[in-house]
């Protein structure tokens, strides 16, 4: 096994929306006290990724996995834990040191219409980014390479003259993976790059992103919903729940049998093309808010296997015989 | 340019030649502005040329009133100047004080808007307090206060030689809090967005992606609230010499011509006031409808709801 | 079973400044009572804008050009405006995707609903009112409904929120719901749960429902019949697990292969190439010539009606002989 691309050691990310300072103040017991609101994202995330890998992380809204990406990515500083890139830890660095990981480390967003700038002509986005890391390219090879970059995401290099409002979804898609690939990166995070397209595009994106992979040996980090295209891509996939990581594995081995309650009732849930009764497991409750995390297991309110060991103690990810990790108390104790 | 006839399709463009009293208005600003650019050779008379003036011409009426003169088709003022001529240049001194005053704001606006709102936080907070005092002041309050200082230090007859930068000043730094809301309204908004995100991918320095990213996304509000301010400078200036604070009555703005012009309102010359005070209101309302137009264009919530 | 809504040879235009549009083009379907149907499509292919036509909702530039809407025997597209309240809201209810674009922010849910019951019935008495208000939010599950009547709608997750929207479309009795994404904005689990009561109170209250959605697996679980929507017109339709199981039109064929499977892992999958043709610039022929793998010359200058194809699927493609065209 080679060294691992990215590992991501104990990520706590940690959001403080509680406002100015006097929104802070409050009063009660008779003094005046200050307390602050934490969304708590992500909460002890640890993964390792390998060059050339994909790996996706799936989850539920709000469950912190695109604040995974992002963190990951340096777009919001962590609280605690470690992020190491080749070995090299890139968490805290400051504009300077983090030059060269930012040529390595690219991202491609979700939303065509939002991620390219709306003033900026094609030539600028793509061209920005390339000249600021590589100021010795001469305008013909900065052209060049934009060319070469377009005909490599399915694009026509004519475009590059025009602006963003005059391609479709799917375009400007292709557009935001030419952005990320013109510095020559070794790992992209994907935040649910296909969910805002259309059924007939989404596929186009995704072999070119298997492509692409392939091709210059891409490690991708895919965050997403859709379960299915999760299935089609990955080599592992992390299972989160309310900024925890509650079941990794090959992706196989995850689909064949999930192991964890809440992966189960997610996978559970996927509508299948076949239709007819479907097997779907009910989950109670709703998910809590990530202000007030439950205590224990962040599952126990929802899981049909509780007792009062999830209730007391945060369980950790264990590795089973095939390999997986599983952060269950059931699992662990052999009942479920 | 492809950008000409990127124009000419633009939705601007489509709305502008449907909207009648845009053209109208674009036409009357674009007629008073040339005038005033090229006064001294538009204006039949030299108002601050004291060989021109001629005490035995004061209170002629304009031509179309009994006892009006051709050589001064709208009249003279107390001292003889042809009102024609000193309307055109005293709307030259507005239009001038209006886009000064105007272009201080936008950059001391725009700037701190930017970097508060995009770093927010502590700087953020710091300045928008700042504004929050800088608006509960009346200009008025500070324009007086700050004249009579400077009238005091350089004396009276100097003052007029610097009045235009001064009331550049005072109406500049009174006003920039119009702007640094407005932009910072509008830097919330777009550093929320993707794109912006991805430019901190790409290791962009801060500062680059705020003036390079996020400021030409801010441009239609502050093309929007210039059109207004333009209108509001012009008149500030106008209530500032009415109030005798501003320009001195040898080079008088419209302001001050008016205000010159006010103690003979009784006595029958009407025209020294009237006059002025139209061409203002046409000016400022010119201003204020292109501003009304555009801000249509730009934020078609604001018609349509 | 009786017929509950005809849809038939609608005509649907745009007059934009620059020029008229046409967003659908002659779409015919049918739907029994109590019957599930799905019209699927990409975004553009037309199918919000069926939808929103039979309720007569299309906003301003766009108007009904043709065809007719058969409600019981009434031609909706034709009753005016009057005789469209009475109906709208009441006997045909419509759901929308973004909960939180229906529900007024700052009014009670129990107040949402009970307007709504005044607006149909203004001599309701408000205990009766009420009443109904509960009966309906247990029906869609809603936990303790006496207490989450005085709620406002911020204090409901998105799931819950869904449910109400459910909730307030079902207060008249309807016997037609009109569905628009309805489950695009939730979760996977949320959305199992959704689909499932839409399933149970179709057949509990012996509701028409049609749902309209881009998601193929969606329309797989929740219908009965499918209508496939492309360019603003209808390209295939028929029982759902027929269609999806032996697609007839090409367009369904690359689209339902274009769904990720689980038994071909991390292989390219099958891509029909190019996009959707706006509304403005649909080719000549069959709109889908341009991206078909099985083009033919006839393609490009006819336009194919729906006939049936191999498995009796009505598909609009000239693979299939003619001569059969469906009327109504």
């Amino acid at each position: 096994m080679s060294d691992p691309l990215l590992t991501v050691k104990n990520l706590y990310k940690h959001f403080d929306i509680s406002g100015g300072f006097l929104d802070q103040i409050g009063f009660s017991g008779g003094k005046f006290t200050r307390t602050r609101t934490l969304v708590k994202a992500v909460n002890n995330i640890s993964f390792e990724l390998k060059a050339g890998e994909t790996f996706s992380v799936v989850g539920e809204s709000g469950c912190g996995k695109s604040t995974l990406g992002r963190t990951i990515m340096g777009l919001y500083p962590p609280n605690s834990g470690e992020i190491l890139y080749r070995g090299d830890r890139i968490d805290g660095l400051d504009h300077q040191r983090m030059l060269p990981y930012r040529k390595k480390m690219q991202m491609v967003f979700q939303d065509p219409y939002a991620s390219l700038n709306p003033r900026k002509t094609i030539r600028q986005a793509l061209g920005d980014p390339l000249c600021y890391h590589n100021p010795q390219l001469n305008d013909g090879e900065v052209k060049d390479r934009i060319d070469e970059v377009m005909l490599q995401v399915g694009g026509d290099p004519q475009w590059i003259s025009r602006m963003p409002h005059e391609f479709s979804g799917g375009q400007r898609q292709r557009i935001s993976i030419a952005r990320a690939l013109i510095v020559d990166p070794e790992f992209v995070v994907a935040d649910e790059p296909i969910s805002a397209l259309d059924v007939s595009i989404q596929a186009q994106i995704l072999n070119l992103m298997m492509d692409l992979q392939q091709q210059y040996n891409l490690a991708y980090l895919f965050v997403a919903h859709d379960l299915s295209v999760v299935e089609h891509l990955s080599d592992r996939v992390g299972v989160m729940y309310l900024g925890t990581m509650c079941e990794l594995s090959e992706t196989g081995i995850l689909f064949e049998r999930p192991r964890h309650p809440y992966t189960q009732a997610l996978m559970s849930a996927i509508p299948k093309l076949t239709g007819g009764a479907s097997d779907h497991m009910r989950l109670k409750g709703e998910v809590p808010t990530p202000i007030n995390l439950p205590s224990g297991c962040v599952f126990h309110g929802r899981c049909p296997h509780v007792n009062q060991r999830c209730i007391d103690e945060i369980p950790q990810l264990c590795t089973l015989n095939d390999g997986r990790q599983v952060a269950c108390h059931g699992v662990e104790e052999g009942r479920i | 340019m492809s950008t000409h006839g990127k124009f000419k399709d633009s939705f601007l463009w489509y709305s502008f030649k449907r909207d009648k009293i845009a053209i109208a208005s674009l036409l009357v600003l674009v007629v008073l502005i040339f005038i005033s650019v090229f006064a001294p050779l538009i204006a039949p008379y030299n108002p601050y040329d004291p060989e021109m003036i001629d005490i035995m011409n004061s209170e002629i009426p304009p031509v179309w009133e009994d006892g009006g003169e051709k050589a001064f088709l709208l009249g003279t003022d107390s001292q003889g100047r042809d009102m024609l001529s000193t309307m055109i240049y005293g709307m030259r001194i507005s239009i001038i004080i209006g886009l000064g005053a105007v272009a201080l704001q936008a950059v001391l606006g725009v700037l701190i808007g930017l970097f508060a709102g995009y770093h927010g936080g502590r700087l953020d907070a710091f300045f928008m307090r700042a504004a929050d005092v800088q608006l509960s002041f009346s200009y008025l309050m500070v324009a007086i206060f700050m004249s009579a200082i400077l009238q005091a230090i350089v004396g009276v007859a100097r003052f007029g030689e610097i009045a235009v930068p001064f009331l550049i000043l005072v109406i500049g730094f009174s006003q920039w809090p119009q702007y640094a809301r407005t932009v910072r309204g509008s830097v919330l908004a777009e550093r929320k967005k993707e794109y912006v995100e991805a430019a901190r991918v790409a290791g962009f320095t801060s500062a680059r992606i705020i003036l390079k990213q996020i400021f030409p996304n801010t441009l239609s509000p502050i093309l929007v609230l210039s059109t207004i301010q333009v209108a509001n400078a012009v008149m500030s200036e106008a209530a500032l010499s009415f109030l005798g604070l501003g320009m001195p009555i040898d080079r008088p703005s419209l302001g001050s011509l008016i205000n010159s012009g006010f103690e003979y309102i009784f006595s029958g010359a009407w025209w020294i006031t009237a006059l002025p005070g139209l061409l203002l209101v046409i000016l400022v309302l010119s201003i204020n409808m292109l501003g009304d137009f555009l801000r249509d264009v730009f934020n078609p919530k604001l018609y349509k709801g | 079973m009786k017929k509950l809504l005809e849809v038939k040879d609608l005509v649907i235009k745009f007059a934009l400044r620059t020029g008229e549009v046409t967003a659908t083009n002659g779409v015919s379907f049918t739907l029994k009572k109590g019957e599930r149907l799905g019209l699927v499509g990409e975004s553009g292919a037309g199918k919000s804008v069926t939808g929103f036509s039979i309720i007569n909702l299309i906003s301003k530039p766009g108007y009904i050009a043709a065809g007719k809407v058969d409600f019981l025997g009434e031609d909706l597209a034709k009753i005016g405006d009057e005789k469209m309240r009475s109906i709208r809201g009441n006997r045909i209810s419509m759901i929308f995707q973004d909960p939180m674009m229906t529900l007024n922010p700052v009014l009670t849910i129990g107040t949402q609903m009970t307007e709504t019951l005044h607006q149909h019935n203004p001599q309701m008495g408000k205990e009766e009112a009420r009443n109904i208000a509960l009966d309906k939010l247990r029906k869609v599950y809603i936990p303790s409904p006496e207490k989450r009547l005085d709620q406002y709608p911020h204090e409901f997750s998105g799931g819950m929120r869904q449910r109400i929207i459910i909730a307030i479309a079902l207060l008249t009795d309807p016997e037609l719901i009109i569905a628009d994404e309805p489950t695009t904005a939730l979760d996977v689990t949320i959305q199992a749960e959704i689909m499932e009561l839409l399933i149970e109170l179709c057949e509990t209250e012996d509701m028409g429902l049609i749902l309209i959605t881009h998601d193929l697996a969606v329309v797989g679980q929740v219908t009965q019949n499918i209508a496939v929507m492309y360019a603003g017109s209808v390209v295939e339709k028929g029982p759902t697990a027929q269609v999806i199981a032996e697609p007839q039109h090409p367009y369904t064929q690359g689209l339902i292969a274009a769904l990720p499977q689980s038994s071909r892992h991390g292989e390219r999958l099958n891509q029909i190439p190019g996009m959707m043709p706006t509304l403005k610039d649909i080719p000549p022929g069959c709109a889908f010539n341009p991206r078909c793998n099985q083009v033919m010359d006839i393609c490009k200058t006819e336009t194919p009606g729906l006939r049936p194809g191999k498995n009796g699927n009505l598909a609009a493609c000239h693979l299939y002989p003619p001569g059969q065209e469906e009327q109504g």
